[in-house]
C-alpha cells in the first residue's frame, strides 16, 4: 500500500487543485471498477466479456495520466513497466494495474465492512449505516494519515459528481414511486425551492448578521457574499443521507416522498445559489449589478426548466430505443444505463441540474421502460442500479469519513461551526413549519405535526454538500477551510446524531410507519376506478383540478406516448393485465421459495421427495389463484377439436382395461431412479383402496349434487397431501366426483361407466405418480390396446383414451366429442384441462419473464402447444395421431411430478431458455414435457369447480352432446 | 338553504355558490333540476370509462332528476377530510367519511344494487375500464383473481365488508377526494 501512495498523491493532489479534467482521468477506473461487479452478478454472458477490456482500459488511461502528471514519479515506477534488459518471467506490473487495484480494494474493503456491520443485528438496528460507514472512514483516514503522514485519500468532487452521485440518483429516479411523486408534486416543489432558498438566504444572512456580531472569529474572512455562498452550500438536504436514513426509518410513503423528493429536487436551486454566488465573489460584492439578480433569477429557471427537458428528451430517446431492443435483450440494460447516465452528463455538459435531468429521466422512461424490456433485463437493471448505489453510498460514507481526518484542508472556528449547526437547524424547523402551515390549505390530507417533526428532524446534509465546499476556490474565497470544517461537523452532526435518534424519535412519536406490502391485483383494479370516478366528478363539477389533468394526461399518453414508445405487444396488453401477469408472477416465485424452505420440515425422508411435493402442496394453494384465472382463457381456445371414432373405440377399451387391473408397481421404480417421489407408497396404495371403495360409493353419489366451492378445492389438495386415510379421501373425493360425475352423470356408456369414473379420479391422483414411462411407448403406433398387459403401461392407458387426434389431443374436450366419448374423457378432460390453463399461465409469465419473443398473450395459448406437439410427432414420424398424442399427454403430465430442486433448476431454465412452447424443437420432447409438466400438474388437485363449469358452458359447441352439458348448466 | 348545507355536508357558502353556477350551466332550459341528458353535454365524461355509471349515480333509484341537494349531496362525499373539525358523538357518518367514500364507490360497481359485486359487475367495469386492450379472457382472469383475493366468505362476489378490506391499506381519504369543496 505505501509503495503505492506516491502515485495516489499525484491523483489526489491533482483532484485537490479541483482541476476536473485530471479528476475525469483518475476517477474514470473507479466506476469501470465499480461497473464490473454487478455486471458480472448479473450474470449476463455479455456483460460479463466487457469489464476487463474496460478495466484494463481504465488503467491504462490512467497510467497515462499518472505520466503526465507526474513525470518523476513514473520514472520510478513506470520502470518496472519499461522491459528494461532481458526476458523476465514474473514481471511486478503494479504501476499498470495500481489505480483499479486500489479502487478495486478500496470497494472491497467497503463491502467487507458492509457485510460485517451486518453480522450484528442489533448494531445496525440501532444505528445506522452511513454512521457506521463513516466512522469506518474516520478509522481508516486515521491509520493512513498515521502511515503516510498526510492524507491521501479524500472525496475528489469531480469522482464524487460524475460518478458516485449519479448511480445514487439514477438509482432513485428510476425507481421513485412515480404515482405518488406526482401526487405529492406540489408540496415537493415547495419545500425544494421555497424551502431551499428560504435556508440558504436565513442562513447565509444570520452568518452574516453573527460575523458583525463577532460572535464569528475574524480569521473567518468573509463578506455577506461568501456567507450566502456558504448558506446555499449548507442548506441543501442531502439525496444521499435522506436516502440512507430516511430507507432505515421506514416512515409512511408520503413523508418519505415528500423529504426525498425534496432533497432531490431542490439541486437546482442549490447548483444555481452556488453558481451565482460563486461568481458574485469572484467580481466582488460591489460589482453586482441588479441586472445580475435578474441573471440569478433567469438562470434559476433555465437550470429548472433545461434540466426537466433535458431528462424527459432522455426519457423519450431511452424509452424509444427499448422499443427495438427485441433482439439484442442482452444488451438491454446497458442501453438504460447509458442514456440516463447520459442525461445526467448531457446536464452537466450545459450547466443545467444534472440531479433533476436524470430524476426526471428515470421516472419519465420508467414505465415505458418496464414495459419493453424483458424480466432478466428488468432484474437486471434493478440490481445493477441498486448495486451500484449501494457501493457508491457506502464509498461516499466512507470518504467523508476519510476526508474529515485530513487537517490540512480544515480549520476550526467554534463561533461559525456553533452557529451554522444551530441556524439550519432552527430554519429548517421554522421553514417546514410555515410552509406546511401554506400548504395544508391546498394540500387533500394535511401534514401533521408528526410528520412536520420529523421533515424537520430529516434534514439531513451529506456530501453533495461536502464536495460542493471541496470545489471551492481557496484563493477567492479566503474562508473557504472554515467552510469545510464546518461543513463536515454539520454532515456529520447531521447524519450521525440525527441519522441516530430519528429511528427512536419516530418510534416515540408514533410516526405512521410505511406498511410496506405489496400491491393486490384489487387495490390495483380500485385505484383505477378511483381515478376515473374523481376525474368524472371533477368535470361534473366543473372544475378542472388535479384529477382532471391526469386524466388528460392519460389520455394522452394512451393515444400517443405508449403507441410511440411501447411494444406493439406490450401496448395492446394493458397495464391491468400487466399486474396481474406480476402478481401471478411473484406467487409463482413465492411458491417456488417457499417449497424450497419447506423441504428440510417437510414430512417425507428423501430430500428430493420431498421437496416435490412440498412443492405441489404450496403451488397447490397459490396456483389456486393463478390457475382460475388463466383456467379460464385456455379453455375457450381448447375446444375445436372432434375425436375420431377411433380412438373413442380405444379409449373405451382402455378404459376397461384400466377398470379392471390392478395398479402396477412399476412407476415407483421410474421415480425413484428419476430421484423423484411424487407420492408415498403408502399414500398411493391408500389411494387404490379407496378407488375400489370408491366406485361403489360412488353410485349412492351419483344423484347429489354438491356446490363445489374452491375453498374445498383448496382444503382438499392441502388434505390430500397430510393425510391418506379414508376420511379425507372421501371428502377430496367428493367434489371431485362432483364434477366429473355431473357432467357425465347421464352418460351414453351407462354400463361401465362408474367404475370408470372412480378410475378415471384415481387416475387423477395417480397422475402426480405417472413418469416417463408413457414417452418411450408413445412412439409405437398401436400401442392402446397392448398396453393394459404391460403393467409399466398401465397406467397411462386411461391418460391415453383421451386423445383424440394427434394435434388437439390437449384442446379435446370430452363433451365436444361428440356420443361416442367416454364419460371417462370428462374427468379426464378435467385434469388435462387444467393443466394446459396452468400451463398457459406458465407460459404467460415465462414470456413476461423472459419475453425472448414476447408473445401476444391472448391469442398464444394453444397455438404453441399444438405446434409443439405436432412437431414432436412430425419428428416421431408416422405415428397415428390418436395414440401419438395420447402418449405425449400422459407423458407430459407425468413429468411434472419430479419438481425436486434440480429438476425444478432445469425446467426453470429450459422455460427461460424457451419462454414460447413455440420455440420448442421436435429434438428436445423431454423439454417439453418438463416445462409443461411444471404448469401443469399442481392444479388437478384445486381446479376452481366454477371455472370449469363455466368454461364447459362456454365451450360446449352446439352440436357437442347434450347430456354431458346439462350438468353444466345448473 | 345554504346553510342546510353548510350543516349537512360543511360545505362552505362559497362553495355552494360555485356549485349553483354549474349546477345552472349544466342545466339547459333552466329546469331547475338535472337530467342525464345534461352530464351528457360534459364532453370529458363521455372519454370516461365509467362516466355513464357516475352520472347513474346521482339519479337515485328510478328518477330521472337530480335537484341541487342532491347534486351537492353527491359531490360532498369528495370533499375531503377535515381533522380540524371536531367530531361531535351525536352527529351522523359525515358524508365524506372514509365508509361513504368507499360506500360511493361500492355502489358504482354494484349496480343491481344487491351489496354484492358480482363477477358479472365486476367483469362489467374492468371491460370499461380496460377497452379493447386485453382480451375477454384475460378480463375473466383478472375478474376471477380479484373475486378470489377479496372473497373471505366464499360466495364468489365481494360484499361491501370484503370491499371495504381488500381496501384497508389504501389511502381513501387522499384518493377519494377532490381539492374542490375544500
Amino acid at each position: 500500500m505505501l509503495f503505492v501512495t506516491p502515485l495516489l498523491l499525484v491523483t489526489a493532489v491533482g483532484v485537490a487543485a479541483a482541476d476536473l479534467y485530471g479528476t475525469e482521468a483518475s476517477v474514470r477506473p473507479e466506476t469501470a471498477v465499480s461497473a464490473a461487479p454487478p455486471a458480472t452478478l448479473s450474470a449476463s454472458p455479455a456483460a460479463s466479456p466487457y469489464p476487463p477490456e474496460e478495466y484494463a482500459e481504465a488503467g491504462i488511461a490512467l497510467a497515462r495520466s499518472a505520466d503526465a502528471h507526474d513525470p518523476v514519479e513514473t520514472t520510478d515506477s513506470g520502470d518496472a513497466s519499461h522491459h528494461g534488459g532481458g526476458y523476465k518471467i514474473v514481471q511486478w506490473e503494479w504501476s499498470y494495474v495500481q489505480t483499479p487495484y486500489i479502487i478495486a480494494i478500496w470497494i472491497l474493503v467497503a463491502s467487507v465492512a458492509k457485510i460485517l456491520f451486518h453480522f450484528s443485528q442489533r448494531v445496525t438496528t440501532v444505528v445506522p449505516e452511513s454512521c457506521l460507514l463513516i466512522l469506518l472512514g474516520l478509522v481508516l483516514g486515521g491509520v493512513v494519515l498515521i502511515a503516510s503522514k498526510k492524507q491521501l485519500y479524500q472525496l475528489e468532487p469531480g469522482l464524487f459528481f460524475l460518478f458516485l452521485l449519479p448511480t445514487i440518483v439514477g438509482d432513485a429516479g428510476y425507481f421513485m414511486p412515480s404515482r405518488l411523486f406526482f401526487d405529492n408534486l406540489g408540496t415537493i416543489l415547495v419545500y425544494a425551492v421555497v424551502g431551499t432558498l428560504w435556508n440558504a438566504f436565513c442562513t447565509g444572512f444570520s452568518l452574516y448578521g453573527m460575523k458583525l456580531a463577532g460572535i464569528i472569529d475574524e480569521k473567518v474572512e468573509g463578506g455577506m457574499m461568501e456567507f450566502l455562498l456558504f448558506g446555499a452550500l449548507i442548506s441543501a438536504v442531502d439525496p444521499v443521507a435522506v436516502l440512507a436514513v430516511f430507507e432505515e426509518v421506514h416512515v409512511n410513503e408520503t413523508l418519505f416522498i415528500i423529504v426525498f423528493g425534496e432533497s432531490l429536487l431542490n439541486d437546482a436551486v442549490t447548483v444555481v445559489l452556488y453558481k451565482v454566488f460563486i461568481s458574485f465573489v469572484e467580481v466582488g460584492p460591489g460589482n453586482v449589478q441588479t441586472a445580475d439578480y435578474f441573471k440569478g433569477v433567469a438562470s434559476f429557471l433555465i437550470v429548472n426548466v433545461g434540466g426537466t427537458l433535458v431528462g424527459l428528451i432522455f426519457a423519450v430517446l431511452l424509452a424509444f430505443v427499448t422499443r427495438f431492443t427485441k433482439r439484442v435483450r442482452i444488451i438491454e440494460p446497458l442501453f438504460i444505463f447509458l442514456l440516463v447516465y447520459l442525461a445526467y452528463l448531457t446536464a452537466e455538459l450545459f450547466s443545467l441540474s444534472a440531479i433533476l435531468s436524470m430524476t426526471f429521466c428515470g421516472i419519465g422512461c420508467n414505465k415505458y421502460v418496464e414495459a419493453n424490456i424483458s424480466q432478466k433485463s428488468r432484474t437486471t437493471v434493478k440490481y445493477t442500479m441498486k448495486t451500484l448505489a449501494s457501493i457508491a453510498e457506502t464509498i461516499i460514507f466512507i470518504f467523508l469519513g476519510i476526508s474529515a481526518v485530513d487537517k490540512s484542508k480544515w480549520a476550526w472556528d467554534t463561533g461559525l461551526v456553533s452557529c451554522t449547526l444551530i441556524f439550519i437547524f432552527v430554519f429548517r424547523a421554522l421553514g417546514v413549519i410555515g410552509q406546511t402551515w401554506v400548504l395544508n390549505w391546498f394540500r387533500l390530507v394535511p401534514l401533521d405535526k408528526l410528520d412536520q417533526v420529523v421533515m424537520s428532524y430529516g434534514g439531513l446534509r451529506g456530501a453533495v454538500a461536502f464536495a460542493l465546499v471541496v470545489l471551492l476556490d481557496g484563493h477567492k474565497v479566503k474562508a473557504k477551510d472554515y467552510f469545510v470544517a464546518t461543513t463536515i461537523v454539520v454532515i456529520f452532526f447531521t447524519v450521525m446524531f440525527q441519522g441516530l435518534t430519528i429511528k427512536p424519535l419516530v418510534k416515540w412519536l408514533k410516526v405512521p410507519r410505511s406498511t410496506n406490502s405489496k400491491p393486490t391485483i384489487n387495490e390495483e383494479i380500485h385505484e383505477r376506478a378511483f381515478d376515473h370516478i374523481l376525474a368524472a366528478v371533477e368535470d361534473i363539477a366543473g372544475l378542472n383540478g388535479y384529477h382532471h389533468w391526469r386524466d388528460k394526461w392519460e389520455q394522452f399518453d394512451k393515444n400517443y406516448l405508449s403507441k410511440l414508445l411501447m411494444r406493439k405487444s406490450v401496448y395492446h396488453k394493458g397495464e391491468l393485465w400487466e399486474v396481474y401477469q406480476k402478481i401471478n408472477i411473484r406467487d409463482a416465485i413465492s411458491v417456488i421459495d417457499q417449497g424450497g424452505n419447506v423441504l428440510s420440515s417437510a414430512r417425507l425422508s428423501l430430500p428430493s421427495m420431498a421437496s416435490r411435493t412440498s412443492f405441489s402442496e404450496v403451488t397447490n394453494v397459490t396456483n389456486y389463484l393463478r390457475e382460475n384465472g388463466s383456467g379460464v382463457c385456455l379453455d375457450l381456445q381448447v375446444i375445436d377439436t372432434v375425436s375420431g371414432g377411433k380412438v373413442e373405440e380405444e379409449t373405451e377399451t382402455h378404459h376397461l382395461l384400466t377398470g379392471n387391473l390392478y395398479k402396477p408397481r412399476r412407476r415407483y421404480h421410474a421415480h425413484y431412479s428419476r430421484h423423484f417421489m411424487t407420492v408415498g407408497d403408502k399414500e398411493r396404495q391408500d389411494r387404490e383402496v379407496f378407488q375400489r371403495n370408491m366406485r361403489s360409493r360412488l353410485e349412492s353419489f351419483k344423484s347429489t349434487r354438491h356446490k363445489a366451492k374452491g375453498r374445498h378445492k383448496k382444503e382438499r389438495s392441502q388434505k390430500k397431501r397430510k393425510g391418506s386415510d379414508a376420511k379425507e379421501q372421501e371428502v377430496n373425493g367428493k367434489p371431485r366426483r362432483n364434477v366429473s360425475w355431473q357432467d357425465t352423470d347421464p352418460v351414453t356408456a351407462p354400463v361401465d361407466s362408474p367404475e370408470e369414473r372412480s378410475e378415471e379420479e384415481a387416475d387423477k391422483d395417480e397422475d402426480v405418480g405417472i413418469t416417463f414411462v408413457a414417452r418411450k411407448h408413445e412412439t409405437l403406433k398401436e400401442p392402446l390396446k397392448e398396453r393394459p398387459k404391460s403393467d409399466m403401461l398401465e397406467v397411462y392407458q386411461s391418460l391415453a383414451v383421451i386423445p383424440p387426434s394427434p394435434t388437439c389431443a390437449e384442446k379435446h374436450l370430452p363433451w365436444k366429442g361428440g356420443g361416442g366419448t367416454l364419460p371417462v374423457c370428462v374427468s379426464m378432460e378435467t385434469t388435462k384441462i387444467i393443466p394446459i390453463d396452468l400451463q398457459q399461465a406458465w407460459n404467460q409469465s415465462i414470456s413476461s419473464l423472459e419475453s425472448l419473443a414476447s408473445p401476444p398473450v391472448q391469442a398464444e395459448p394453444q397455438h404453441p402447444r399444438v405446434r409443439a406437439l405436432s412437431r414432436a410427432e412430425a419428428a416421431r414420424g408416422g405415428n397415428s395421431g390418436g395414440s401419438d398424442s395420447g402418449g405425449s399427454g400422459p407423458a407430459q403430465d407425468p413429468r411434472f411430478h419430479f419438481p425436486n430442486d434440480e429438476e425444478n433448476g432445469q425446467s426453470l431454465q429450459q422455460q427461460e431458455s424457451q419462454p414460447l412452447m413455440s420455440s420448442m424443437k421436435p429434438p428436445a420432447p423431454p423439454q417439453v414435457s418438463s416445462t409443461q409438466g411444471m404448469g401443469r400438474r399442481p392444479p388437478t388437485f384445486n381446479r376452481n369447480p366454477c371455472v370449469y363449469l363455466r368454461s364447459l358452458v362456454s365451450a360446449s359447441p352446439p352440436g357437442s352432446e347434450p347430456r354431458s352439458r346439462g350438468p353444466t348448466q345448473l | 338553504q345554504t346553510y342546510l348545507f353548510q350543516y349537512t355536508f360543511a360545505v362552505t357558502p362559497a362553495h355552494i355558490k360555485r356549485l349553483y353556477k354549474r349546477f345552472q350551466a349544466l342545466d339547459k332550459g333552466n329546469k331547475g333540476y338535472l337530467s342525464p341528458q345534461d352530464f351528457g353535454s360534459v364532453k370529458e365524461l363521455a372519454t370516461n370509462p365509467i362516466g355513464d355509471r357516475i352520472i347513474g349515480a346521482f339519479f337515485s333509484q328510478g328518477q330521472e332528476t337530480v335537484d341541487f341537494h342532491s347534486f351537492v349531496r353527491i359531490l360532498a362525499h369528495f370533499r375531503p377530510l377535515d381533522k380540524n373539525r371536531a367530531k361531535r358523538p351525536d352527529s351522523p357518518e359525515p358524508i365524506n367519511s372514509r365508509i361513504s367514500k368507499l360506500r360511493f364507490a361500492f355502489q358504482l360497481y354494484d349496480q343491481d344494487n344487491d351489496g354484492k359485486i358480482s363477477r358479472d359487475e365486476l367483469l362489467q367495469v374492468l371491460r370499461t375500464m380496460l377497452e379493447m386492450q386485453v382480451t375477454e379472457e384475460q378480463l375473466e382472469s383478472i375478474a376471477d383473481r380479484t373475486i378470489q383475493e377479496a372473497d373471505l366468505d366464499g360466495d364468489n362476489a365481494i360484499s361491501f365488508d370484503e370491499f371495504r378490506k381488500s381496501l384497508e391499506k389504501v389511502n381513501i381519504e387522499h384518493k377519494m377526494s377532490s381539492r374542490f369543496l375544500h
